[in-house]
């Protein structure tokens, strides 16, 4: 992603000097700037357009400024789905790297069945996050109570999917089972890039087996750890298709996230506001994206 | 140096020293096998396993059976009525058809436009055009499909591609930016040479690059393949909000059927879910080498 290798290493010869292009290059590059300004840019331009105005999507509108914006900024409802986007995104991320970690150095370690423990943990990833939500559905608001009521756990007795303080978690559980393997098989490059001698070497001096991890596994894989970190978080941020298929925004609001406050609102008839509302995520993703090149710059080299 | 041949007899001697049993225990000791380990991990195969095996048997059980929400209980007897009902419910094959339209054209038009402009781009990078190019495509990493989902669907709507094609065409453009770093990447580290070889031999750009272009580029159109394969076929937001009839949905859409909080045919239900994922599992069981070590790469790199 380093701009300066892109630099040093792209170019053919004489750079600098203008050398013909031969006309069928502009041939293949033409559908895919075509498309994309059509499919990308002309949207996103004709949206913030009409974030300025009253529109409601269709039928007559009007400029109205800064009105939709400064509306935002003091709707409870904007900020609350910020604030379980954001919390909810956090929480996914701590689990899912915990666990994505631990399982890949199990899985790297001097076990059996090796390929076959990789198989299954990886299934995940291939299955659609709304049909899964479904099941999952059935479960948190069937089995799990059931369970919990044979077993007298109080407070898990009724679906945790209608309990507005705890319908998050359930979310969370879900976004990272899928999410989880994607992150793991990123650990485990990064944990068979690490030279087998380094742990000779360490244990000749006498270091145990956690002291190993801690000292020599968790540094070196930490450029991992960036990567995984911030890929997670832009993707979650995304949320949509779990939360539909688990609680749909609800109980109430507690659970909408951007994604779903813009499309929801949309279908309200807030054509408009919704737009602001998604220039503003916009702008939020720039700047985790932007976070992200400063914090991987240079690494590239893995 | 000098002190080097010394070390590297040393094991040698220890070799000679030992007893048998010793030399046994050593071999042991270094091709133990982690066996709390491999238990561990197995035990972990239930968090993934689980949802899959209750799908599996509600899908199985009888109507009468499934009502009764014990999700863990063996299906008795067995029975194949929800997978009728569902096939004919969904309307299965349409959907099954639809998807498999939808990811088919994302996969192939994915891979030929984001070859075409990466090969352009780095051929040329001399020329500001091409390099600006490929920032811009690149930019649509920054964008996240709910910013600017609703003008698309308005778009998409009036000019008569809120279909499968619509979903296509979008589906392919988020997936570019991605595919297009991934290429450029690869081809830069194809010597140059070889290609000249080629045009000595009389072959004009568009043959070089169907040929010796293409052909070399396959590895990274895997990993490039296999991500617009699993976005195509798993999504649920996009063609939800983009394909305006419900005749013409994906298979993952079509699942919304059984959100009805009034019915009770988990059975079929689960079987539905079942037959939406199967084919992507099937798929992934069959060729996980390929997509474990696409997946890594891809997002190592990206």
């Amino acid at each position: 992603m380093s701009t300066e290798t892109v630099v040093t290493s792209g170019g053919s010869k004489a750079r600098g000097t203008s050398r013909r292009v031969e006309p069928i290059y502009y041939l293949f590059l033409l559908p895919s700037l075509v498309l994309f300004t059509l499919a990308i840019t002309v949207p996103g331009i004709i949206g913030i357009f009409f974030s300025f105005t009253d529109s409601i999507g269709i039928g007559e509108w009007s400029f109205n400024g800064l009105t939709n914006y400064i509306a935002l900024f003091s709707d409870p409802a904007i900020l609350q789905s910020y604030l379980f986007t954001i919390g909810f995104s956090i929480a996914t991320v701590i689990v899912v790297n915990i666990a994505a970690f631990l399982l890949a150095v199990g899985l790297t370690s001097r076990i059996r069945f090796k390929t076959g423990l990789r198989t299954i943990f990886v299934i995940p990833m291939v299955i659609s996050g709304i049909i899964i939500a479904y099941v999952f559905n059935f479960l948190f608001s069937n089995s799990v109570p059931a369970i919990a009521s044979s077993l007298g756990i109080s407070g898990l007795e009724t679906s945790i999917l209608a309990n507005p303080d705890l319908a998050w978690i359930a979310i969370v559980i879900v976004t990272a089972w899928q999410a989880i393997p994607g992150t793991l098989l990123i650990y485990i490059a990064g944990l068979l890039a690490i030279p087998g001698e380094v742990y000779e070497a360490a244990s000749i001096d006498g270091a145990g087996k956690r002291q190993q991890l801690w000292r020599i596994t968790v540094p070196l894989v930490a450029g991992y750890v960036v990567i995984n970190v911030i890929l997670g978080f832009k993707n979650f941020l995304n949320a949509y298709d779990i939360i539909v298929g688990l609680t749909n925004g609800g109980p109430g609001t507690a659970t909408r996230s951007v994604a779903i406050t813009i499309i929801q609102g949309f279908n309200g008839g807030d054509y408009a506001y919704q737009m602001a509302n998604a220039t503003i995520f916009f702008v939020v993703a720039v700047l985790i994206s932007l976070l992200q090149l400063s914090l991987t710059r240079g690494r590239n080299a893995f | 140096m000098t002190s080097q041949p010394a070390l590297s007899t040393e094991p040698a001697v220890a070799y000679e020293a030992a007893t048998p049993s010793e030399l046994r225990s050593l071999r042991e000791k270094k091709e133990r096998v982690n066996w709390s380990g491999t238990v561990i991990l197995i035990l972990c195969t239930v968090t993934v396993l689980l949802p899959l095996y209750v799908t599996i048997s509600m899908s199985l059980k009888t109507t009468e059976q499934a009502v009764d929400g014990n999700a863990f209980s063996l299906p008795a007897p067995f029975s194949f009525d929800g997978f009728v009902e569902a096939w004919n419910l969904t309307k299965f094959p349409v959907g099954a058809g639809i998807s498999l339209l939808v990811t088919a054209g994302t996969v192939a038009a994915t891979i030929i436009l984001a070859a075409f402009a990466s090969y352009a781009v780095v051929r040329n990078w001399d020329h500001r055009l091409f390099r600006y190019s490929f920032y811009y495509l690149l930019a649509a990493m920054f964008i996240p499909f709910p910013v600017v989902a609703l003008p698309q669907i308005q778009l998409t709507g009036r000019v008569g591609l809120d279909n499968p094609f619509g979903v296509i065409l979008l589906a392919t453009m988020f997936q570019l930016s991605f595919s297009v770093l991934l290429f450029t990447a690869f081809l830069r580290s194809i010597p140059i040479e070889l290609e000249e070889s080629a045009r000595i031999d009389g072959a004009n750009t568009w043959q070089t690059f169907w040929r010796l272009i293409f052909p070399l580029l396959a590895p990274m159109s895997a990993t490039v393949g296999i991500f617009a394969f699993l976005y195509a076929w798993n999504d649920f937001m996009m063609p939800s909000l983009i394909i305006s009839d419900p005749d013409l949905q994906t298979l993952p859409v079509r699942q919304n059927l059984f959100q009805n909080q009034f019915s009770n045919n988990y059975n079929v239900a689960f079987a539905s879910y079942l037959m939406a994922m199967a084919p992507a599992i099937i798929a992934y069981l069959f060729t996980q080498r390929w997509v474990m070590e696409g997946v890594t790469q891809g997002a190592v790199k990206g």
